[in-house]
This record gives structure tokens, C-alpha cells and sequence, in this order.
């Protein structure tokens, strides 16, 4: 097992660097270049030369790629023609934030999809399995903007229940060691802001994890309906065993397996697919990061960031194997 | 006689299905004795599958609940509350099903599913249900049983696997184990095993055997007593023995000469019987094997035909029986 991961760890590297390339490359085919977006349509041209010079970008786009995988390799991403800081940094503030809300998206999808799912699966053709199915396509087929907004509008302005925008409210100073505020919140033992953090947290993951979760329960559904048809189910069921333990014991780990897969796809969705959301909420993660990169031309902020994003989804590939092969002995022990 | 220890009357089990209800079991009648192994042979889809999970109450979704009684120590299955009924099943009746390499949880060890039985029936704990585990497996004929408690089900054979069906069905000691073609997915060689493996664990454990098959000669060794399924009914039953010298069903008879037989030369070709078994869409008002059969009489048009007794303990419901002049020779001498 050890092995393997090690050996998916490494095959990472090509990837990324292929991705690097790639990247780089299309980066500078965008019309238009960090000077211009910089000194706006009427700069001069002496101007506009001074800064690509400064930058580097006079250079054959060899050489550019040679200097910025060095910098690569030792940890260097650049820094940021707008902001002047260091990729890096603005990286270690964006990236919490919007791996904070993916995952909060997506235990709002597992905790209600999976016992959805289940339940329309023993309900089989039952007004719950219909009810289910129902608003899974409702969910599905509605945009992400327009949920987000709703939700905002409904919950937050009119009814006031809860924050419109931020990760945490604006008069509430929390110290962040990590970024992650729930994380932040519960290490420096700041209870209140633990709730607020989490109230923060909660519309933008709903609207978020909507569709995630309508297909977690239709994929769970789905799953669970094959388990049950399996011959080991009548095994299980012939041994006398109590019904509930049938259902943990025999139908829902299997059943587990398929869904393990989408949960792990659909996360690297989300993690990419928040922008629109992070613009709803004004959520300062890499969405609007890399919105406003791209706004900028901002080179090395677009290349760290969407590297870092492949690194991301990568990694949840891997823990998706990871846990597949853990449900699945016969995977397990043939690595 | 003594009191039967399974007494099964008038079963009857339909499905729901697009097409509308599908009778699988027509009023079925037996009865079980303490420690008897009796088979029960039919044509794939006549529903042997059905009547044994009818028994266990364990039937698809699909399914209507089953209609008649099934007697078992003073008490009718049938009407037994879910919870009562799972102290019956796997404790007292236990069941071992055609296909090992998927009855078994492909995601759980050998150990773990060996045990859930034990500690569920006997309340055993871990440690003891273990030991009793490593004996059962030892008694099904698997070498190094300790370490095969951590196997998983795909490291295992098909012969193998259904070794360890064997040994989770009789690990509480069931006073009935319920076979269920426990041979037809196996090599040849493997089949012969297992059916020796269950005869001995069948007469020293005393339990009583439903040993359910399409193939005769399964039963032959086997069973004392044979009932023949044909469409969701019984069309003749008796002492095996007998049944096989003189089968008196067209049916039976036609099953006897499709036995292949090893010693068969090049003119003696299996035999098959004509045409096929049909779903039955509706409960049947005559013999379901008339439209097969070159006995059929006009009154096995209009009616079915009921069992009657024609010989001490050997019945057939059929209202032109084959003449035992007629049977076919090589058989007869085959079967004994
Ligand atoms: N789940 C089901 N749904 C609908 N019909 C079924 C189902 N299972 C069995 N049947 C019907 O019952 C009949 C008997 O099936 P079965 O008992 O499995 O036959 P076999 O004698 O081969 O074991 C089949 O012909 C089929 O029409
Ligand atoms: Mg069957």
C-alpha cells in the first residue's frame, strides 16, 4: 500500500510539469500582458517596454520557463505583478478559505446523501424513492449563481438568520495560524468564533453541496439497490441476522464503493468549481484569486494557482484509491 | 410414524411483475422427518428456489407473501413475526445456495462471516466463536483453518467456498439444512466432493437434508425420498429407490432418460424432453406438462391432475401414468 501511494506520488511530478508547460504557454497567448493590464490602453510604449523588461518577459519563452521551474523547484511561485507579494503567501491566505468551504460543501452532501440515497433505495419505487429522485434532478438542474443567491437573499438578508458574505465577521479578530479558521478557531479555543466561523460556513456550503449531494444520494441509491440484489445479502439475511446489522454489515459497505469514487471526483469539482459561489458570498478564496489574476494577467499568480489546483485534485485521486482500495480487500491485497 | 419435523401444506407463491402475477409455486404439500434427506428435482425456473426461501420467509421484494403453512415445532413459519422468524433462520433451519463465488461478502474475512452466526444464535464471544470457527472449517475440510479465518472470499476456490458455506450453514446446528443445488456450479470432480462432504456432515450431525437439484443423479446417491417438481407443482413423489425403477410420471420417466450416463455409447444420446417450461401467468386449470407430453390424455386438458398414491408411499399426479412396461430399460438398471 505504502508503495503504491509512494509510487502515485511520484508519477505526480511529470503531471505537474506537463501541466506547468501547458500553462505556461497558454498564459502568454491571452491577448493583452501584465504591462497593459497594469498601465491601462493608453500607455505608452516605452512604458509597456520598461515593465516587460523588468518582469522578464522580453526573454524567448524558453529561457522564462527554464528561470520559473528553478524558482519551481525551490518553492519559489513568483510574485505577483499586482500585488507585489510572493504567489506563495497570497496562496497560504487563498487556499484555506476555499478548501474550507469544498469540504464543508461536501459533508453537507455525504451527511444527507448517503442515508438519502439509502433510504430511497429501501423504499424502492415508494413516494420517498420518487420524492428523492425528484428533488435530486431539481438540485442538479439548478445553477450554483442562482441557489447561491436565493439562499442569500431568503436566509440572510430577509430573514437575517445568518451572515451575506465573509468567512468570519468583520469585528471578530481571530488569530490564524493556519488559514483554516474552524481550524484557527477551535486550536486557539475561541468557542464564539467556532460558531460564527460555522455560520459563516453554512449557506455558501448548501449552495455548494447541492449538487454534489443530489449525486451522492442518486449514485448511493443506485449502488444500494445492486447490494441488495447480491446472493451474499440472502446469505446474510438466511443467517438470521437482525436486519440493521444486514444493512451496515453487508449492504452499505459495499454500496460504499461506487459512491466512494463520485465523492472523490465530485470534490475536485468543487474545489474548482467554487468561483462562483466565492463571488456570491464574497468568499476570499482562490476563485476570486484567480478571477482577479486573470483580470491582471497576472502570470505567475494564474500558473500557482491553477498548478496548485492540479496538485489539489490530484491528491484527492489519490485518497480516493486510497480509501477504495481500504473498502475493497480484493484491491488491497493484490498491491 | 412419528410426528414430522417439517410439514409443509398447500404453498402457494406469486410475484408481481410487469406482465402481471407470475404463479412460481402452486400449492405444494410434504413433510420432513427428523434426520430424512429428501430431494427435490425439477427443470430450472419450475421454482425448487422459491419454495426453499418461501420456507425461510426470506423471499425477493418482489414476491407476495407465501400462502399456506409451513409447521415447524408446533408453530407456522408463515405467520411467525419477522423478529421470531430470524431466531428460526440459520439457528434452525439453514440454508447453503447454488452459486459460492457470489453468496459469500466479498468484502468481509472468511472469520468474520463464519462468526456472525455463532455470535448472533449462541452468543458466543469473540474468542470462543473463533475457536468454534477454526473446528468448523477443520470439519469441512479445510487445512491451515486459522489462517484461513483472514482470508478473503476471492482467495478462495469455488469447491472451497462452498466448504465454507457448509460449515456457516451447520455451525449452529441446524435440525434442517436447506441445499440449494449446493453442486451446480462446480467442476465435476469438485461436485462429487461436496455431495460426500454433506452426507457425512448430514448423518453425524442428524440434521434432515432438502437436497434440491436439477440433476438425478445427485439424489440418486444421496436422498431417501424424492419429490419431482414440474411448474411450480409436485407431479411424483416417493422412496428414491423406487422412483427411480419405476418412475410412473411421463416427466419423471423423461428426466430418467435425459440422465447422461458415462457408459452411454454413440447411439444412446441424451435424450432431452421436448419444448420448454413456460412462466405461468395464471394458476394452472390443467396438467402444466400436457402440452409437452405424448401421454396426455383429453382430462389432462381440462384438469390438473391431483396427487394420488399408486404404490405404498409413491405418488403421481398424472391421470395417464406411464405403464411400467414402457420405462425405459437402461435407467432402471442405471439408478440401481
Ligand atoms: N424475483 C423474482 N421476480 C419475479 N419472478 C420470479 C423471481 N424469482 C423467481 N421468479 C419466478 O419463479 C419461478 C421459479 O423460480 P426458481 O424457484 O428460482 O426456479 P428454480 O427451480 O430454477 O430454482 C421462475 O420461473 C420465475 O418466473
Ligand atoms: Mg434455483
Amino acid at each position: 500500500m505504502l508503495r503504491f501511494v509512494v509510487r502515485r506520488l511520484l508519477q505526480l511530478i511529470p503531471i505537474l510539469l506537463g501541466v506547468s508547460i501547458l500553462l505556461f504557454a497558454f498564459v502568454r497567448a491571452l491577448p493583452g500582458g501584465p504591462a497593459i493590464a497594469l498601465l491601462g490602453e493608453r500607455a505608452t510604449e516605452e512604458s509597456v517596454e520598461r515593465i516587460e523588461t523588468e518582469l522578464g518577459l522580453d526573454q524567448p519563452i524558453y529561457v522564462q520557463y527554464g528561470r520559473y521551474v528553478r524558482n519551481l523547484v525551490q518553492g519559489d511561485l513568483g510574485t505577483s505583478t499586482r500585488s507585489r507579494q510572493p504567489v506563495l503567501e497570497e496562496l497560504k491566505q487563498k487556499f484555506p478559505a476555499t478548501v474550507e468551504l469544498a469540504f464543508a460543501a461536501m459533508l453537507f452532501a455525504i451527511i444527507l446523501g448517503i442515508p438519502l440515497g439509502f433510504l430511497a433505495a429501501k423504499r424502492y419505487l415508494g413516494f420517498l424513492d420518487n420524492a428523492s429522485l425528484f428533488v435530486s434532478l431539481i438540485g442538479i438542474s439548478f445553477p450554483v449563481f442562482f441557489l447561491a443567491l436565493l439562499l442569500k437573499y431568503v436566509f440572510a438578508i430577509k430573514l437575517g438568520w445568518l451572515p451575506t458574505v465573509g468567512r468570519v465577521d468583520v469585528t471578530r479578530s481571530i488569530e490564524h495560524p493556519t488559514n483554516f479558521y474552524l481550524l484557527d478557531a477551535v486550536l486557539t479555543r475561541d468557542w464564539e468564533g467556532v460558531v460564527d466561523v460555522l455560520k459563516h460556513l453554512v449557506l455558501p456550503a448548501i449552495a455548494l453541496g447541492t449538487i454534489p449531494l443530489a449525486i451522492v444520494a442518486r449514485i448511493t441509491r443506485a449502488a444500494v439497490l445492486d447490494v441488495l440484489n447480491e446472493d451474499y445479502v440472502r446469505t446474510a439475511r438466511a443467517k438470521g441476522l437482525d436486519p440493521s446489522v444486514v444493512d451496515r454489515r453487508h449492504v452499505m459497505r459495499n454500496a460504499m464503493l461506487p459512491v466512494v469514487t463520485v465523492i472523490g471526483l465530485q470534490t475536485g469539482l468543487l474545489l474548482t468549481g467554487a468561483v462562483l459561489t466565492e463571488t456570491v458570498f464574497a468568499w476570499p478564496g482562490m476563485g476570486s484569486w484567480m478571477l482577479e489574476a486573470i483580470r491582471f494577467r497576472d502570470y505567475a499568480v494564474i500558473q500557482g494557482g491553477i498548478l496548485f489546483f492540479a496538485l489539489l485534485v490530484s491528491l484527492t485521486n489519490l485518497a480516493v484509491d486510497v480509501s477504495y482500495a481500504y473498502l475493497n480487500p480484493k484491491i488491497r491485497l493484490s498491491r | 410414524m412419528s410426528e414430522p419435523l417439517l410439514s409443509v401444506t398447500d404453498l402457494e407463491v406469486r410475484f408481481k411483475s410487469r406482465r402481471g402475477t407470475i404463479h412460481a409455486v402452486n400449492g405444494i404439500s410434504f413433510d420432513l422427518r427428523a434426520g430424512e434427506t429428501l430431494g427435490i428435482v425439477g427443470e430450472s425456473g419450475c421454482g425448487k428456489s422459491v419454495t426453499s426461501l418461501a420456507m425461510l420467509g426470506i423471499l425477493p421484494r418482489q414476491a407476495y407473501p407465501a400462502d399456506g403453512s409451513v409447521m415447524f415445532g408446533g408453530r407456522d413459519l408463515l405467520r411467525l413475526k419477522d423478529q421470531e422468524m430470524r431466531e428460526v433462520r440459520g439457528k434452525d433451519i439453514a440454508m447453503i445456495f447454488q452459486d459460492p463465488m457470489t453468496s459469500l461478502n466479498p468484502i468481509l474475512t472468511i472469520g468474520r462471516q463464519l462468526t456472525e452466526s455463532l455470535r448472533r444464535h449462541l452468543k458466543m464471544d469473540k474468542e470462543t466463536a473463533r475457536e468454534e470457527a477454526v473446528s468448523l472449517l477443520d470439519r469441512v475440510g479445510i487445512s491451515d483453518a486459522g489462517d484461513r479465518l483472514r482470508s478473503y472470499p476471492h482467495q478462495f476456490s469455488g469447491g472451497m467456498r462452498q466448504r465454507v458455506m457448509i460449515a456457516m450453514a451447520i455451525s449452529c446446528r441446524p435440525k434442517i439444512l436447506i441445499a440449494d443445488e449446493p453442486t451446480t456450479a462446480l467442476d465435476v470432480t469438485i461436485q462429487a466432493q461436496i455431495l460426500e462432504l454433506l452426507k457425512r456432515l448430514v448423518s453425524e450431525e442428524q440434521m434432515a437434508l432438502i437436497l434440491i437439484t436439477h440433476d438425478l443423479g445427485v439424489v440418486a446417491g444421496v436422498c431417501d425420498r424424492t419429490n419431482v417438481m414440474y411448474a411450480g407443482g409436485f407431479v411424483e413423489t416417493g422412496a428414491t429407490e423406487s422412483l427411480f425403477a419405476t418412475p410412473r410420471h411421463p416427466y419423471t420417466a423423461g428426466l430418467l432418460d435425459s440422465v447422461p450416463r458415462l457408459d452411454a455409447s454413440g447411439k444412446q444420446r441424451l435424450v432431452p424432453i421436448p419444448g420448454t417450461v413456460k412462466t405461468l401467468m395464471e394458476k394452472p386449470t390443467s396438467c402444466a406438462f400436457a402440452p409437452r407430453c405424448m401421454y396426455a390424455v383429453d382430462e389432462s386438458r381440462r384438469e390438473v391432475p391431483p396427487l394420488r398414491e399408486i404404490a405404498p408411499g409413491h405418488h403421481v399426479a398424472c391421470f395417464n401414468p406411464v405403464p411400467e412396461s414402457d420405462l425405459p430399460q437402461g435407467a432402471i438398471t442405471e439408478a440401481r
